[in-house]
């Protein structure tokens, strides 16, 4: 049985993150990591995948990309070995291949069981990912067994599918990726729609996402918004990383042949049933997307800038046929595969205190657990809206571990 | 514009507590909503509402609402009532302005005037099997919103976009909904 001031779950970049700022406050701690550092982006991403960040915003506490691309986007592979440099900047305390099987509570604080040892320590940072889990609808288990299903945590590339027509559910960034990559590999895709988020990649000549850093939309704080529940289950945006800078959404992608259908709302023996608020759905996204680019407009104008930018663009309507299908047979029409891009869930299995909501997350504000000394990272919109992504970990670790620093004084004295 | 002046009659407030509340209390926001009807004659039927069940209790309306409904001489009926599926698209227009209201109040939108009109178009070879490929309901629906409101065109849009997300019987149609039928 080992003893530390702080431990933390997970040596991915959030865990990274905290463990910067606990060595600055000179807490001592660990990481326990079950793999190696960096484990889901080693083993759990499909091969084309690439940050939707750019470049130029990877960046860790005290460390940032220093290549000579800032425009273009990492691969997993750079991705790995950015977060293993950043793990060797600063000194990281990893201890690898210490998978936690139970997180249970003692008069001490936490007792924690690896597969190979025991620790103990009164405060706990939860740093071990946000999709370490698929996440199906409830209808998933109806598909019938002769179709072959797959979920973004298992798909790798399309070679792997069977040859022939691909339903893929789900258009986040994972949903629009793969179906881009799939119908592009010879497999017709058939894509199910539910309400999304459109972006296009470049703005008046800048990434959107830089856009959204600089005129503050990324630093938007959990306590600001106004509907945190549905801010922190918005779909990841319609965004890829190419060397081209390209957009990508339901217009480019009917364009080039995938068929778009509504919601996946139930499947009834051989039939996918799908919703009809397609429109809707399509409607709202564009909504927003006009939304934010009328804010950004504004916030050029409002700064004298319109010089240095590009003029204002406008991206056309999405396109809905007004007689597209609400079923689907899949015998008839001989689809082989399902790609299931509809969400990621922690896996908590391990945590024996009652701190999970009714979907299994840890209950948390900004971090800070409903449990003295248990603390998350690496949840989406935890402190901020940039939470999501590699950049946003900083400010979360940080607000996090202030927090945590003075819980272990506070107990000390009493 | 602010809070002060903008009245749409609707309680956004108390909206909000109840949003609060229920998600403290699952249980609580499981509703049943029930209608009553009873054949007169011919294609003539009388619908009532009353009861309901939300909050965990027997809930009841201030009082019974009836509803008539047939089929027009052109179907060989009497016309006594409007027919089921134009009750479908009052439902819908019904949810969809109730949303309207409450969406503009929440966004400090003064409601001047909201008219819809519902279309709800439908090949009767289905009904009367003559085509088994026709389906018997709908085939399709279109909904024309003119609204007049302290807002600008975009954000009217937004309103109803919105309307529609958070519509139940916009959810009902558009969605497959499992009916179970018993006979006593």
């Amino acid at each position: 049985m080992r003893t530390f001031d702080c431990v933390i779950i997970g040596a991915g970049h959030s865990g990274l993150a905290a463990s910067y700022f606990l060595q600055e406050s000179g807490i001592e701690h660990i990481i326990l990591e079950r793999g190696e550092i960096a484990h889901s982006w080693r083993n759990e991403r499909w091969d084309s995948m690439c940050l939707l960040t750019p470049n130029h915003q990877v960046r860790l506490p005290g460390f940032g990309y220093s290549g000579d691309n800032p425009d273009g986007y990492f691969t997993v592979a750079e991705t790995v070995n950015f977060i293993e440099e950043y793990a060797q900047f600063i000194k990281a305390p990893v201890l690898c291949g210490q998978e936690v099987v139970s997180v249970n509570s003692t008069p001490l604080g936490f007792s924690i069981a690896t597969n190979s040892d025991e620790y103990v320590t009164p405060s706990l940072v939860v740093a071990s990912g946000a999709c370490n889990r698929p996440s199906f609808p409830p209808c998933a288990g109806k598909l019938p067994e002769s179709i072959s299903s797959f979920h973004p945590l298992d798909y790798q590339n399309p070679g792997q599918l069977p040859a022939g027509k691909v339903l893929v559910v789900g258009a986040s960034a994972t949903g629009v990726q793969l179906a881009h990559e799939i119908h592009g590999s010879g497999r017709p895709v058939i894509l199910s729609v539910a309400e999304h988020v459109r972006l296009p990649r470049v703005y008046r000549g800048r990434d959107i996402l830089w856009w959204m850093e600089t005129v503050g939309v990324l630093d938007e704080r959990y306590d600001e918004i106004d509907d945190l529940v549905r801010a922190r289950s918005i779909p990841s945006p319609q965004l890829m990383g190419t060397p081209e800078r390209s957009s990508i959404d339901l217009n480019s992608l009917s364009g080039m042949g995938v068929q778009i259908r509504g919601q996946l709302m139930d499947i009834r023996d051989q039939e996918i049933l799908f919703s009809g608020a397609l429109e809707n759905h399509c409607e709202l996204a564009d909504l927003k997307m006009n939304r934010l680019l009328r804010a950004i407009d504004e916030w050029v104008a409002e700064q004298g800038l319109d010089a240095e930018f590009g003029e204002p663009e406008d991206f056309p309507a999405t396109r809905v046929e007004g007689s597209t299908p609400l079923s689907l047979d899949l015998h008839k029409e001989n689809i082989r595969a399902v790609v299931w891009a509809t969400g990621f869930a922690p896996d908590y299995t391990w945590m024996n205190l009652p701190v999970l909501d009714r979907k299994g997350r840890i209950r948390h504000e900004a971090g800070v657990a409903d449990w003295p000394g248990l603390y998350v990272l690496g949840a989406t919109f935890l402190t901020r809206r940039k939470s999501t992504y590699i950049h946003g970990a900083e400010d979360d670790a940080r607000e996090v571990c202030e927090h945590l620093s003075a819980y272990l004084k506070k107990r000390s004295v009493a | 514009m602010t809070d002060a002046t903008v009245d749409n009659g609707v309680n956004v407030g108390a909206l909000l507590d109840a949003r609060e509340a229920l998600t403290g209390a699952p249980e609580a926001g499981k509703f049943t909503w029930e209608a009553s009807c009873r054949w007169i004659n011919g294609t003539h039927s009388r619908s009532t509402c009353q009861a309901f069940y939300g909050l965990g209790e027997k809930q009841s309306h201030k009082q019974e609402f009836t509803f008539e409904s047939d089929h027009p001489e052109v179907l060989a009926a009497e016309d006594n009532g409007a027919t089921p599926v134009e009750l479908v698209l009052v439902g819908l227009a019904s949810c969809l302005t109730a949303g309207v209201a409450a969406v503009a109040q929440r966004r400090d939108i003064q409601l001047k005037s909201v008219k819809s009109t519902l279309k709800g178009s439908m090949d009767l070879a289905g009904i009367l099997g003559i085509d088994s490929d026709i389906r018997n309901g709908f085939d399709g629906i279109s909904v024309n919103f003119e609204i007049d409101a302290d807002a600008s065109p975009e954000d009217i849009r937004a309103l109803v976009a919105q309307s529609q997300k958070r519509s139940a019987v916009f959810d009902i149609v558009t969605n497959p909904t499992r009916v179970t039928v018993e006979v006593n």
